[in-house]
C-alpha cells in the first residue's frame, strides 16, 4: 500500500447563500484549498468530485463544478453522486494504483433551493416506496424509533446528543445552528417526526468542501505533518428498508472493523450523522468509548453542507492530527437512507 | 447591491415517471391488483416481502414462477413507526395526518413500508395489529393498499373489494409514478450582471483580473483558469456565426414558433467564448459559418433570455476561418 496523506482541507456553510451560484461558491474553496497544499494546480494528478444534480434539479449539473477549478488543457477528472467523501475514496484507489501522486477532492451543494428532504426520497426504491413519498427525515424516525426500541435509550439521550453538538458549534465557524442549551430545553420543543425534534435533525446547509491528497513523499514535502490515510473500507445494506435491522448499523461495524479502528487508541471520531440517533448508532458500531472525542465539531447536527459533510468529516480529523491535537482519528460518511452506506476512514499523524 | 435574483424552477416528468417493473414485482403488484400480498421463500426459509428480483443475503436470483411464491398476510404488526402530521398534498397516501410503518404481514420475516391510518398519534404503536384497507379500484400499485388500520381481538380484515378484470387484462408490467419537485434557484453575482444586463439592451461578460479573456454570460469564472469573473466587461451584440444546427423539430423553443429553424453558436466581437442564439431574417439554406450577425433586441426589454428575440445578417462580409477556428 502507498501511503497516503491529507495536506489540506478547506470548507464553507452557510445556512442559505441567495448571492452565489454553486460554481461561485465553490471557487474560494478550491483555490484556498490549492495554495495551502502547497502543489501546484497543473501538477495535481487528478481531480474528483461529488455533488448531486437534483439538488439544482437539473442534468449534468455536476460539469459546472469543473469551472471553478480551470479544466483547460483536459485534466484527469471524475465524479461520484454521492458525498465528496466517495469521492475521496476514488482518488486514494487512483494513486494506490500507481497512475498519479495526488488529487483534489471537492464537494459542494446547496440544499436550500429545494425541499431536501423529499428529494433524498428519490434515492429510494422507486417501485415500493416512492410512491409513497417518506421524506428523509420520516425515514430516519423509523430508524430511530427502532433503535430507541432495540437499545433501551430514550428522547432524553437524543436532545443529550443535540444540545452538546449546539454547544459545540459555538467555536464552530460554519456551524449555522449552535447556542448555549441544555437538553431540558431541546425536550420543551415539540416532537416533529416522532421521536424526533428539530434540534434531532441536520440543518439546511449550503456549502463546500475540498481536500488535497497526495503520497508519501510529496507529502512529507509539501505538509510537516499530514494526516496519513491508514485504511478506509465502505459497506452497503439492503436495499430494502424492511429487510434491514434498522436498529443497528451493521455495515458501520463492519467497515470499522475491515479499517482496524480498534486497533489503536481513538482520539478523536467526526461521525457523519445527520440525526441525533445516528451519532449514537455509530459511536456504538464503531465501538467508541470515553476516551474518544466524538464530533468536537458539533458534527452534521450544527452544519450539513449535502454531499461534503462526509468529507468535512474527514477534514476536521485531519486538521486536529495536522495541528498536533490527535495522534489518531476516525472519519466516518454516509450515503443512502438510514445509514445505508457507510464509510470509515482511519487517520493518523505518523 | 441589489435584492438577489431567483427563479422559481419546477423539475417534473409530465404524465409521471415511467418505469417497467420485470417479472418478479410484476407478479407483486398483479398480486395486489387482485387484493392479495405475495411474497417468495428464500433459499434460507426467509420469507422476502415485499419480493425483489434477487436474495438481498446472497444476489442470488429470485425467480418469477415457482412454489417459493405464498401469500402472506393480510394481517400485519408494526415493527416501527414515525408520525406524519402535514401530510404532503398530491404525494403523501392520505391527505389527513397518518402513521408511516414497517409492516411486517404474518408469515413473512422482512417488512413492507406503508401508511397506517389509526386517526392519532397516540393510537401507533410498536406491535400494533394491522390489515390493509383496500382501493376499490386496483391498477397494479403499492398504493392500491389505501393504508393500513388497526385491527382489533378477534376482529377479521375487511376483504377487497373484487377486482373484476377486463377480458384482455395482463399481468402488471409497469408503474406510472406522479414526480415534481420545485426549487427557488439563484443566479448568482455573474449571472445577474448579466441578466440584469440584458433588461438594458446590453450584453454583460466578465474576465478574470490574470486574463485578458472575456466570457460572454459568464457563469462567474474563467473556465480555463478557475478564476473568479470579478470585472464587468460589455461585449457587442455582433458577431460572427461559428458553427449551426437546422433544427426541424417542433416546439423546442419558445422563440421559435416554427419549422425549420437555425440554432447557433456565435463568436461575440470582445468575447472570447460562443453565445447560443436563433438565427431568423434569412434562409435556413443561406445560413452559413463565417456569416456576421447582429442580435434583435425586443421591443419589451427583460432582465432574461427573451429581451433578444433572434440574431440577424448585418450583411457584412464573411469573416475568414482564422477568426474563429479556435472557438468551434
Amino acid at each position: 500500500m502507498r501511503e497516503v496523506g491529507i495536506v489540506s482541507f478547506v470548507q464553507s456553510a452557510v445556512a442559505r447563500d441567495d448571492r452565489h451560484n454553486e460554481t461561485e461558491m465553490l471557487v474560494p474553496t478550491i483555490h484556498a484549498a490549492i495554495d495551502q497544499s502547497g502543489i501546484k494546480k497543473d501538477d495535481l494528478g487528478f481531480v474528483c468530485s461529488g455533488s448531486l444534480d437534483y439538488l439544482q434539479g437539473g442534468p449534468f449539473a455536476f460539469v459546472a463544478g469543473l469551472d471553478a477549478v480551470g479544466s483547460w488543457p483536459p485534466m484527469r477528472e471524475s465524479h461520484v453522486e454521492m458525498d465528496a467523501a466517495w469521492a475521496m475514496y476514488e482518488a486514494w484507489v487512483g494513486i494506490q494504483s500507481g497512475e498519479f501522486d495526488s488529487a483534489l477532492v471537492y464537494g459542494f451543494g446547496k440544499s436550500s433551493p429545494g425541499d431536501l428532504h423529499e428529494i433524498m426520497t428519490l434515492q429510494t426504491d422507486p417501485y415500493y416506496v416512492v410512491p409513497l413519498w417518506p421524506s428523509m427525515v420520516d425515514m430516519a424516525a423509523l430508524q430511530a424509533r427502532a433503535y430507541l426500541d432495540a437499545s433501551g435509550r430514550d428522547e432524553d439521550d437524543l436532545a443529550e446528543v443535540a444540545a452538546r453538538a449546539q454547544r459545540l458549534g459555538e467555536a464552530n465557524p460554519y456551524a449555522v445552528r449552535f447556542g448555549d442549551v441544555d437538553a431540558k430545553q431541546l425536550l420543551a420543543q415539540p416532537v416533529t417526526h416522532d421521536p424526533l425534534r428539530d434540534a434531532d435533525i441536520a440543518p439546511i446547509t449550503d456549502g463546500t468542501a475540498a481536500v488535497v491528497i497526495a503520497a508519501g513523499d510529496l507529502a512529507r514535502s509539501v505538509c510537516e505533518r499530514p494526516a496519513w490515510i491508514r485504511a478506509i473500507d465502505h459497506r452497503i445494506e439492503a436495499h430494502g428498508l424492511g429487510v434491514r435491522d434498522l436498529g443497528t448499523s451493521e455495515s458501520t461495524t463492519i467497515a470499522g472493523a475491515a479499517a482496524g479502528v480498534g486497533r489503536g487508541r481513538v482520539d478523536v471520531a467526526e461521525l457523519h450523522a445527520q440525526f441525533s440517533h445516528e451519532e449514537l448508532m455509530l459511536a456504538e458500531a464503531l465501538g467508541l468509548d470515553g476516551e474518544t472525542v466524538i464530533n468536537p465539531s458539533g458534527g452534521p447536527l450544527v452544519s450539513n453542507p449535502v454531499m461534503s459533510t462526509g468529507l468535512i468529516r474527514i477534514g476536521e480529523v485531519a486538521r486536529r492530527i495536522t495541528e498536533g491535537e490527535a495522534e489518531r482519528g476516525v472519519a466516518h460518511a454516509t450515503s443512502g437512507p438510514c445509514l445505508q452506506q457507510n464509510l470509515v476512514c482511519v487517520l493518523e499523524g505518523s | 447591491m441589489a435584492d438577489p435574483l431567483v427563479m422559481p424552477h419546477a423539475l417534473e416528468y409530465p404524465g409521471g415517471y415511467t418505469r417497467s417493473v420485470g417479472p418478479v414485482i410484476g407478479r407483486f403488484l398483479t398480486g395486489l391488483r387482485d387484493g392479495r400480498i405475495e411474497a417468495v421463500k428464500l433459499a434460507d426459509g426467509r420469507v422476502l416481502v415485499p419480493p425483489t428480483e434477487y436474495d438481498p443475503s446472497t444476489s442470488a436470483p429470485v425467480e418469477a414462477e415457482g412454489a417459493h411464491w405464498i401469500e402472506v398476510g393480510p394481517r400485519g404488526t408494526v415493527q416501527t413507526y414515525t408520525w406524519v402530521a402535514e401530510p404532503r398534498a398530491g404525494k403523501h397516501p392520505l391527505t389527513k395526518p397518518f402513521a408511516f410503518a414497517l409492516i411486517r404481514p404474518d408469515g413473512a420475516d422482512t417488512a413492507l413500508l406503508h401508511a397506517v391510518d389509526c386517526g392519532s398519534a397516540d393510537a401507533i404503536r410498536v406491535g400494533l395489529r394491522v390489515a390493509p384497507r383496500w382501493k376499490p379500484e386496483r391498477s397494479g400499485h403499492i398504493t392500491d393498499i389505501e393504508a393500513f388500520v388497526p385491527l382489533g381481538d378477534g376482529e377479521e380484515p375487511e376483504p377487497p373489494a373484487v377486482h373484476a378484470p377486463a377480458e384482455d387484462e395482463q399481468p402488471v408490467t409497469g408503474i406510472t409514478t406522479p414526480t415534481r419537485l420545485e426549487y427557488r434557484l439563484t443566479a448568482g453575482e455573474a449571472t445577474a450582471r448579466y441578466l440584469e444586463g440584458l433588461g438594458h439592451g446590453k450584453i454583460i461578460g466578465g474576465r478574470a483580473p490574470n486574463s485578458s479573456d472575456v466570457y460572454a454570460a459568464s457563469r462567474g469564472t474563467d473556465p480555463i483558469s478557475g478564476e473568479a469573473t470579478s470585472i464587468e466587461e460589455e461585449v457587442q451584440s455582433s458577431g460572427v456565426v461559428t458553427t449551426y444546427c437546422v433544427v426541424n423539430i417542433p416546439g423546442l423553443s419558445d422563440l421559435a414558433p416554427e419549422i425549420p429553424y437555425v440554432s447557433a453558436q456565435i463568436l461575440l466581437d470582445g468575447a472570447n467564448n460562443t453565445f447560443f442564439g436563433l438565427i431568423r431574417g434569412v434562409e435556413v439554406d443561406d445560413v452559413h459559418m463565417g456569416m456576421r450577425v447582429k442580435a434583435k433586441w425586443a421591443d419589451q426589454l427583460k432582465p432574461d433570455h427573451t429581451s433578444i428575440l433572434w440574431w440577424e445578417p448585418t450583411g457584412e462580409p464573411d469573416e475568414e476561418y482564422d477568426r474563429y477556428k479556435d472557438y468551434l
